[in-house]
């Protein structure tokens, strides 16, 4: 089992993140982080799906089938950004509230609220850096976490929204007929 | 209303009309009326056969679509009616039948509500659908209909569902037949690669022990010429599987037979033995390889499938040529010379002399007056002097008899329900392929545990007056296939098996059939022969021993390599 990063382009309508959810679920692929939102296209969403898979060709392969989705993109081992956030609430008395926002600076987080002796922060990095923030927090009087899935895009001038060249250049897919 | 304007309804009708269907199977219900309503208009056009289940409608479509290479059409109305469609549609998933189901929902205004007989259907049948939609505009229905039917027909064909609203189809609109296809991420492989080609053929080319493995796909891509032509070209045996039957003609000195669970000795050791397997068109189920990690150890394995996500599935594919088979084959001919395969057909033929195929099934004295593979000794001989026939199984221990012991020598003569093993199959999709091929005689053989489970539609054989449809219900008082199970791996506990039923020649008679019961081995080929010539449906009980099992047998889970004969 290894985790990999995938990015998909879908088709934004009724019951595709259902159909996509249930792929994923029925073929038994653990899914470990997904997020999705708008992409730069109308009427084309964009998700980052990390799976914990032995065979990640098949997961591939299988939501590439589903007739709502336009791409879809391995990018564990190809030069890629990847970003998470979390927003934490600390619980801080006034003499560890300095300590705290210390560390929150130390680790590019942000301080977004501080009332009543609780503090809400959020940080967006790496996903191993996010753990390692969120450790730290633990030992610091942590009572909330709520962390988003992954979100990935892949460095340099590759066109990942423009499906058509995707499809014609990758995966060994052939031709279609001119009908 | 001005002239070019039509119900939602009426939309439905003539968007079926423009994909050139010609029959639907179905019952109606409140939510799907309107679509009725609608029909009466059109049914100079659009012939609806009323079922007297939905169940039987699937299959019936089912039974259709696979009989005549084109898309069946079944119609159900909400809840109830849309939830007993979900076996057909999961038996055309497995089986990569083309099939596209409408569905009448409630209005959109109370969608979501728990409305009478609201059902998310759409939903429910995520998993065994190639895609559904649920359209509550009426403006969108000649698309909707349109892409259904292009994606249930075309890369590896299957279930589509149309789930439309009440409203939608009481929806007063203008239709715009020009609304193109909008499906960009539906793009199914047609020509294979020739770099893949080329890679296949020299496998091919460079091979001692050659073998084809023939499948649904080329049946269904219409490649069986292709098919003989490459085998006849090159000298590669060729076997075929439960749903590839037909696809290779059975009698053809290069045809071996069937292999997995219940194919023969020389098939499987054929596979264990060879050094480059040919498969073309079938998804490796493990039916057909056993313990997929043992299956065709010494190969080097060429896949060829029209739908990637079959790679590599459950058997290695050294080789993938994604594409349509006929296309394949006609190209892999060119590329690949004639082999000297002599020694190797000789070595397979040394084995099937060994392993005699109806070894198992040789009529000793002292047996049971009828033993099931005498009806299909007897059928076989029947059927080897005419060409106009076809033949629709259930599932269980007559499936396998029929496909080892009947010869199989055109494509789409062999019916039957594979990859989902859906018992209750064969009746409606007897039905269903008697309109599709009215100079056919479509015999339906059922087992007495399955014909219980779908046989009111022998009153809809009846209303339609299809008078080409015979059944043969081979007639052994249990649920053959499960008591067998229990016989040879749980030590002979046979729990929930044994089965009565009623006189079926009787509740033949009762459905206005010919019926007649055989219990002698004499009086099968009588009695087939009278149920053939007989103007008008026709049901033959065969009685026959209650013990006799199907061999030989991979048990579940091992590799095809260790096979029980005996
Ligand atoms: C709908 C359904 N229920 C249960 C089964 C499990 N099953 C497989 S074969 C079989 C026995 C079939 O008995 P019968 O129809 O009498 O045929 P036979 O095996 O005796 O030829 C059963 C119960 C099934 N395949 N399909």
């Amino acid at each position: 089992m290894k985790e990999h990063t995938l990015i998909v382009l879908l088709q934004d309508r009724a019951g595709v993140l259902h159909r996509t959810v249930s792929l994923l679920r029925r073929r038994q692929f653990n899914i470990t982080s997904l997020s999705v939102g708008h992409s730069e296209m109308p009427g084309i969403s964009r998700m980052t799906l990390v799976v914990d898979t032995a065979d990640v060709t098949q997961v591939v392969k299988q939501l590439d089938r589903l007739v709502d989705v336009l791409v879809v993109r391995d990018v564990t081992e190809a030069p890629s950004v990847q970003r998470e956030t979390a927003l934490a609430k600390v619980a801080v008395d006034e003499d560890a509230l300095f300590a705290l926002i210390t560390r929150v600076r130390d680790a590019g987080a942000r301080v977004l609220d501080v009332a009543g002796g609780s503090v809400v922060v959020e940080i967006t990095d790496s996903p191993v850096r996010v753990d390692a923030f969120v450790e730290d927090l633990r030992t610091m009087g942590l009572r909330e976490l709520m962390r988003t899935g992954r979100l990935a895009m892949m460095r340099g001038e590759v066109e990942m929204s423009r499906p058509q060249a995707f499809r014609e250049q990758g995966d060994g897919a052939g031709e279609e007929d001119a009908a | 209303m001005s002239a070019a304007m039509r119900t939602g309804a009426q939309i439905i009708c003539e968007a079926l009309i423009r994909e050139n269907v010609e029959v639907l199977f179905g019952i109606p219900g409140g939510n799907i009326m309107p679509l009725y309503h609608a029909l009466w208009e059109y049914h100079a056009h659009l012939r609806h056969v009323l079922c007297r289940h939905e169940q039987g409608a699937g299959h019936a479509a089912e039974g259709y679509a696979r009989a005549s290479g084109r898309v069946g059409v079944c119609i159900a109305t909400s809840g109830p009616g849309a939830t007993n469609l979900v076996t057909p549609i999961a038996d055309a998933w497995m089986d990569g039948t083309p099939l596209v189901a409408i569905t009448g929902q409630v209005s959109r205004a109370v969608l979501g509500s728990d409305a009478f007989q609201e059902v998310d259907i759409t939903g429910i049948t995520v998993p065994v659908t190639k895609h559904s939609y649920l359209v509550s505009d009426a403006h969108e229905l000649p698309r909707v209909v349109a892409e259904a039917f292009h994606i249930a027909r075309t890369g590896r064909p299957g279930p589509v569902l149309i789930d439309v609203t009440k409203d939608a189809q009481l929806a007063t609109v203008t239709p715009d037949w020009s609304q193109p296809l909008d499906l960009p991420g539906y793009r199914p492989a047609q020509v294979p690669h020739a770099d893949s080609l080329q890679a296949a053929a020299d496998a091919l080319s460079r091979a001692a022990r050659p073998l084809i493995l023939a499948g649904h796909g080329v049946i269904q891509s219409g490649a069986s010429d292709a098919l003989l032509a490459f085998a006849e070209h090159t000298g590669i045996p060729v076997i075929t599987t439960l749903q590839g039957l037909g696809a290779f003609p059975q009698e053809h000195p290069l045809s071996l037979g069937m292999p997995g669970m219940h194919g023969w000795v020389h098939v499987n050791r054929a596979i264990q033995a060879c050094d480059v397997l040919c498969n073309i068109g079938s998804r490796f189920d493990d039916r057909v390889t056993g313990k997929a990690s043992t299956f065709a150890p010494r190969a080097t394995i060429v896949h060829v499938d029209i739908d990637a996500a079959e790679m590599a599935k459950t058997v290695r594919a050294d080789i993938p040529v994604l594409g349509d088979a006929r296309r394949a084959l006609e190209a892999l001919r060119v590329l690949v010379p004639t082999l000297d395969t002599a020694s190797w057909r000789a070595t397979v033929h040394a084995l099937r002399a060994e392993y005699q195929p109806r070894q198992a099934y040789v009529r000793r004295e002292r047996i049971a007056p009828l033993m099931p593979y005498d009806v299909f000794d007897v059928m076989h001989e029947t059927f080897a002097r005419r060409a106009d026939w076809r033949v629709v199984t259930d599932v269980g221990q007559h499936q396998m008899w029929a496909a080892q012991l009947l010869e199989w020598r055109r494509p789409g003569t062999h019916i039957t329900s594979g990859g989902a093993g859906t018992m209750g199959f064969a009746i409606p999709a007897a039905l269903g392929a008697a309109i599709a091929a009215p100079n056919d005689t479509i015999w339906a053989v059922v087992g007495d545990g399955g014909f219980q489970m779908t046989n009111q539609e022998l009153a809809t054989i009846q209303q339609e007056g299809l008078r080409n449809v015979k059944v043969a219900v081979i007639n052994n008082g249990h649920l053959g296939m499960v008591r067998q199970w229990q016989e040879l791996f749980h030590s002979r506990r046979y729990s929930g098996t044994p089965l009565s039923g009623p006189d079926f020649a009787a509740l033949a008679h009762a459905y206005g059939m010919m019926g007649v019961r055989v219990e002698r081995v004499e009086e099968a080929a009588p009695a087939i022969e009278r149920a053939w010539r007989h103007d008008g449906p026709s049901l033959v009980d065969f009685r026959v021993d209650q013990g006799a099992n199907v061999f030989p047998i991979v048990p579940a889970g091992s590799s095809i390599g260790e096979m029980i004969t005996q």
